[in-house]
């Protein structure tokens, strides 16, 4: 059975693999925007996905990870090529790409990453809030720490959604249940 | 090298959120704009997951979780949606669906 | 450097845990030449089988009874020209088998071949499988619509949504399998594969037999959805020749079209792995707990040294077989010299076997144990790849609507109501 401290787990030469991911998934980001073709644009997300999960993995989190390459990746993903193609009309890969007002929507994003800018300088600046409670690397020599950080993941996840927040899981699955027949009844031709 | 802290995870997650943003507020294709709100639920997961691993518990980690099964839900419907408007007017561009009623 | 095998073989941590990169690497090396040579054999077996199924003989030129038979298709299919048509969207046509290859090879990370012997066990082992195997689908979506012509869209479509009508009740089976995990004395199941195997090596059953027929149930509703995964007979409605040219495969040729060939038998045998980690006890010999004496322990590690001889002598036999004519010297010749290559082989097990029959921690019996784990595992796997051939020859396909309706009104239920009686039947009995 994996030991109680399970470095397997725990990623190596940190970080280079955090900018490798990071660098992957902003890629991934600004080709989904700018790409004309739909079925580009539908891989690059999927490359920012995967990225994205990657970074999860880094963060200790393996089991929304792997939610994340299922449901995502291999759900949402599926459902998105699925309606491109069938939507897919040829003329639409030559239309224009961005529409007649995209000066305004630039500013208006560069003004609200302006104050995720401010908040971060902000924060890292007066409260250092970010740097005072640091990330556990696993290269750090504080291996009880990791250890526990490692152990037993899914079974706390579990215990939590079942016990503190299985009103959270109720509704969760009311709403699936309600999506499921809006997207039934919304694509039915006759009704 | 600096060492990879909180704040690294945060201004990716900024980035892809704004990225989204951006697709959102100046893409024509309905499918992109779509794609564009998922690119913004994986950042604020994104950010969750960081700040659950700066605390070191699991809250965060399952707040993104039901944000995970939301996007899914959001999406099959708003695909719902589209295939449904597509059926009656055959254009994918938001330009063009400008009508209260036809 | 005795020590140092020593040392790896005698390691309860797989080389993912150990942060071994050296070991992790020669695992990947193995198990990435291993399943080629596994394909290839496949390759061989399925049209020798169909043909015998058929009441006909197969290939029997190129090599003696058709051995190098797939060496020439391979060889064949490297030096076929490279078409792309023109209309196809030139990145994405590339790019789709490798997204297939790709899905269809990382499930191995997880596969264990032994206590310890796997690429990197990680706590979520299943829930990668899952996600993984669901990129896949991805591969095939994109391959159809790249192809940019109808027959292909059509058989992409087709073969993704059945792909993922399966993966649900595929999942809700192996959630009923890591049900049974945790009714150990501890209450808390896991989700990784070597502790899968151990939970059935603890509890003494092996699922497949747990609260029977209920782990027989799971069983066979993940059997079924794995050969709906794979898109194979019966469900191969998809890339049926005779319905739709080639399905998803249609505009690819050379090369490529063997990079989807062997995407799809890879994951037949990465889902068959899968299928012996969960419900029939993995590495486990048979009967561990009810036949434990040494004597017993002596006769089942003579299995792998037996096996081998016993296709050596049928080598041999077929050398004997052979007509005895000058055309058919050189295939007389090259058949007993593979059967002595087996004879060498069965040789070699048979003494690791008994060199290794002592008690204590020597090189031999270490060896001797890998070996039997290894031979047990791939034992099971060779009986499900038989199976799948089986049912290629024997069942007709599926239409696609009642593979529709099979994955969602029957398979889908049943797993659901097996799940829930497995927990309650779980509770009610530990």
């Amino acid at each position: 059975m994996n030991s109680a401290l399970n470095p397997g787990m725990a990623p190596v030469a940190t970080p280079f693999f955090f900018y490798l991911l990071a660098g992957l998934a902003i890629m991934g980001g600004i080709l989904v925007i700018t790409r004309s073709n739909a079925v580009h644009s539908a891989l690059s997300l999927i490359v920012t996905l995967l990225s994205v999960a990657g970074l999860y993995l880094m963060l200790y989190a393996p089991f929304v990870a792997g939610v994340q390459i299922i449901v995502y990746a291999g759900g949402i993903m599926v459902l998105f090529l699925f309606v491109i193609m069938l939507v897919n009309v040829e003329r639409a890969s030559k239309d224009r790409r961005f529409n007649r007002i995209w000066p305004i929507g630039l500013v208006a994003a560069c003004t609200l990453m302006g104050l995720f800018v401010s908040a971060f300088v902000k924060g890292s600046r007066i409260n250092d809030m970010f740097r005072d409670r640091g990330m556990l690397l696993p290269e750090s020599s504080n291996t009880q720490q990791v250890a526990s950080l490692l152990y037993g993941e899914v079974d706390r996840m579990g215990r939590y959604t079942l016990g503190q927040y299985t009103f959270a899981f109720e509704i969760a699955s009311l709403l699936l249940l309600v999506a499921i027949l809006g997207a039934v009844i919304m694509t039915k031709k006759k009704i | 090298m600096v060492p990879v802290t909180t704040l690294h995870y945060l201004v990716v997650a900024a980035a892809l959120f704004v990225l989204g943003v951006i697709g959102v507020l100046t893409r024509r294709n309905v499918v992109i704009v779509l794609m564009s709100i998922e690119l913004i639920l994986n950042a604020v997961n994104l950010n969750l997951v960081a700040f659950s691993h700066m605390w070191g518990n699991l809250h965060g980690q399952l707040f993104a979780i039901f944000v995970t099964v939301d996007a899914a839900a959001e999406a099959a419907v708003g695909l719902g949606i589209l295939i449904a408007f597509f059926r009656n007017k055959e254009t994918i561009n938001v330009d063009e669906i400008d009508l209260l009623k036809w | 450097m005795p020590n140092f095998i020593m040392s790896y073989l005698g390691s309860t941590l797989t080389p993912g845990e150990a942060g071994n990169q050296f070991w992790a690497l020669v695992y990947v090396l193995v198990i990435f030449a291993g399943v080629s040579v596994a394909v290839i054999a496949m390759n061989w077996i399925e049209r020798k089988a169909l043909a015998h199924f058929q009441i006909r003989l197969g290939p029997m030129r190129v090599g003696p009874h058709g051995l190098l038979q797939p060496f020439a298709d391979a060889l064949k299919l490297m030096l076929k020209e490279d078409i792309i048509p023109s209309e196809a969207d030139q990145f994405v046509f590339w790019v789709a088998p490798l997204i297939g290859l790709l899905a269809a090879f990382t499930v191995y990370t997880v596969i264990p071949f032994g206590p310890s012997q796997a690429v990197s066990d990680m706590n979520i082992g299943i829930l990668f499988m899952l996600g993984v195997s669901s990129l896949g689908v991805l591969g095939i979506v994109v391959a159809g619509w790249a192809s940019n012509s109808n027959y292909p869209l059509i058989g992409a479509l087709r073969s993704s949504a059945q792909m993922v009508s399966y993966e649900v009740a595929m999942g809700l089976a192996v959630v009923s399998a890591i049900l049974m995990t945790s009714l150990n004395s501890t209450g808390t199941g896991t989700l990784s594969m070597i502790g899968i195997v151990q939970a059935q090596q603890q509890q003494g059953v092996w699922f497949i037999f747990k609260f029977f027929p209920l782990g027989f149930i799971a069983f066979a509703i993940f059997a079924i959805a794995m050969v709906a995964e794979t898109n194979r007979a019966p469900f191969d409605m998809a890339e049926a020749e005779s319905e739709l040219t080639a399905g998803y495969h249609t505009e690819y040729s050379g090369f490529r079209w063997s990079l989807f060939m062997l995407s799809e038998y890879a994951a037949m045998i990465a889902v068959s792995s899968i299928a012996v980690t969960l419900w029939l006890g993995g590495w486990m010999r048979p009967f561990p707990n009810l036949l434990h004496a040494p004597a017993w322990e002596f006769v089942f590690s003579l299995f792998p040294a037996l096996t081998f001889g016993g296709l050596a002598a049928i080598a041999f036999i077929g050398t004997v077989r052979m007509p005895s004519h000058s055309f058919f010297k050189i295939q007389r010749i090259g058949l007993a010299v593979f059967g002595a290559l087996l004879g060498l082989v069965a040789l070699l097990l048979l003494l690791i076997a008994i060199a290794g029959h002592s008690a204590d921690e020597t090189l031999a019996s270490r060896f001797k144990e890998s070996i039997g784990h290894v031979y047990w595992f791939v034992l099971k796997v060779a009986v499900f790849m038989y199976l799948f051939i089986w049912y290629r020859a024997t069942w007709p396909r599926y239409r696609f609507d009642q593979l529709m309706k099979i994955g969602w009104k029957v398979m889908l239920p049943i797993s659901l109501g097996v799940l829930m009686i497995t927990a309650i039947v779980g509770v009610i009995f530990s």
